[in-house]
C-alpha cells in the first residue's frame, strides 16, 4: 500500500500543477476533480476511510459541481479565459487519459491483490469519529452548521439581482 | 505505532500543495481560478490534520477534516456569490478590473 502513497500523491502533484497551468476553467476543474480523488486515496491508505468518503461526495461531489454551476450559468465563453480553443486533437487525451490511468491501475492492484487496507494495518473507524464529533465536539458541529447558515443567507444576499436598484434604473430609463 | 508511510512524507506533500495553490492565487488573475486554488490550500490544510490524526491514532484529525470541510463549503458558496456579482458589476473576471479602491 505504501506504493498506491507515493502514485497518488504524484497524482495530486501533477494533476494540482495541471489545474493552475489551464487556460480553460473546465478544464482545471476537471483536473482538480482528479487532484481530490488522489487525496481521498491518500486519506484512505494513510487509514482514514471517513475522510477518504467525505472528499469524494463532499469536496468533489458537492462543491465542484457548485463550480460547475457558476461557471455555466456565466456568460457563454466565460470559461475561455483567454484564447479559445479549437476541436480538441488526439493530443489532449494524453495527459489527462494516462493520470487517470494510474489511479484506475492502482484501484485494480490494490483489488486484486489482496492488500485492501490502509497502509499501517491500522484505521479510525468512522464509528470512532462519530462519536467524537457527538461527544467531545459537539458545540464545534453547532458551529458548523451556524456557518453554513450564514453561508447560506450570505451568498443569496450577493448573488441576488437588487430589485429596488433594478427598478429605479428602469424608471429613470 | 508503526505507519508504513511515514508521517513527514505526508507533511512534504501537503507542504507541495500548498505552495501549489499559493502560486496559483498569485499568479492567476481569473477569480475562479483564485478560488480554485484557495481550495487546494484548505485540501493540503486538511491533509495535514488527517495525516497526523492517523499518526496519533485518533480521530481527532477526522474531525477537524469535517469542518474543515464544512468551511471550505461556506467560503464558497459566498465566494462564488462574490464571482457573480464581479461579473454583473464589472463585466469581467478579472481581479485587476476590480482594483479601483487602489488598494
Amino acid at each position: 500500500m505504501t506504493v498506491v502513497f507515493y502514485l497518488s500523491a504524484a497524482v495530486a502533484v501533477i494533476s494540482t500543477a495541471l489545474m493552475i497551468t489551464r487556460e480553460n476553467a473546465i478544464h482545471a476543474l476537471l483536473y482538480m476533480v482528479l487532484s481530490l480523488f488522489s487525496v481521498a486515496v491518500i486519506f484512505f491508505v494513510l487509514g482514514a476511510p471517513f475522510a477518504a468518503a467525505l472528499e469524494v461526495i463532499i469536496y468533489a461531489g458537492a462543491i465542484m459541481v457548485l463550480f460547475v454551476f457558476v461557471i455555466m450559468m456565466l456568460a457563454p465563453g466565460a470559461h475561455r479565459t483567454e484564447e479559445s480553443l479549437g476541436r480538441p486533437g488526439l493530443s489532449a487525451f494524453v495527459v489527462p487519459g494516462v493520470i487517470a490511468l494510474v489511479l484506475v491501475g492502482e484501484i485494480t492492484w490494490v483489488v486484486f491483490s489482496g492488500s485492501l487496507g490502509p497502509a499501517s494495518g491500522a484505521s479510525v473507524a468512522p464509528d470512532q469519529v462519530g462519536a467524537a464529533l457527538f461527544g467531545r465536539y459537539l458545540s464545534a458541529v453547532e458551529m458548523a452548521s451556524l456557518l453554513l447558515l450564514a453561508g447560506l443567507v450570505g451568498a443569496y444576499h450577493l448573488a441576488r439581482r437588487d430589485p429596488a436598484r433594478e427598478d429605479e434604473g428602469g424608471e429613470r430609463s | 505505532m508503526t505507519a508504513a508511510v511515514p508521517l513527514e512524507h505526508s507533511l512534504i506533500l501537503a507542504g507541495i500543495l500548498l505552495a501549489l495553490g499559493l502560486t496559483g492565487v498569485l499568479v492567476r488573475r481569473n477569480v475562479i481560478f483564485i478560488l480554485l486554488s484557495i481550495e487546494v490550500m484548505l485540501n493540503s490544510a486538511g491533509l495535514v490534520f488527517v495525516a497526523a490524526g492517523a499518526h496519533l491514532g485518533e480521530p481527532d484529525g477526522q474531525v477537524m477534516l469535517m469542518l474543515i470541510l464544512v468551511m471550505a463549503a461556506a467560503e464558497v458558496a459566498v465566494g462564488l456569490a462574490l464571482v457573480l456579482a464581479l461579473r454583473r458589476h464589472f463585466g469581467s473576471l478579472n481581479i485587476d478590473d476590480a482594483s479601483e479602491m487602489g488598494g
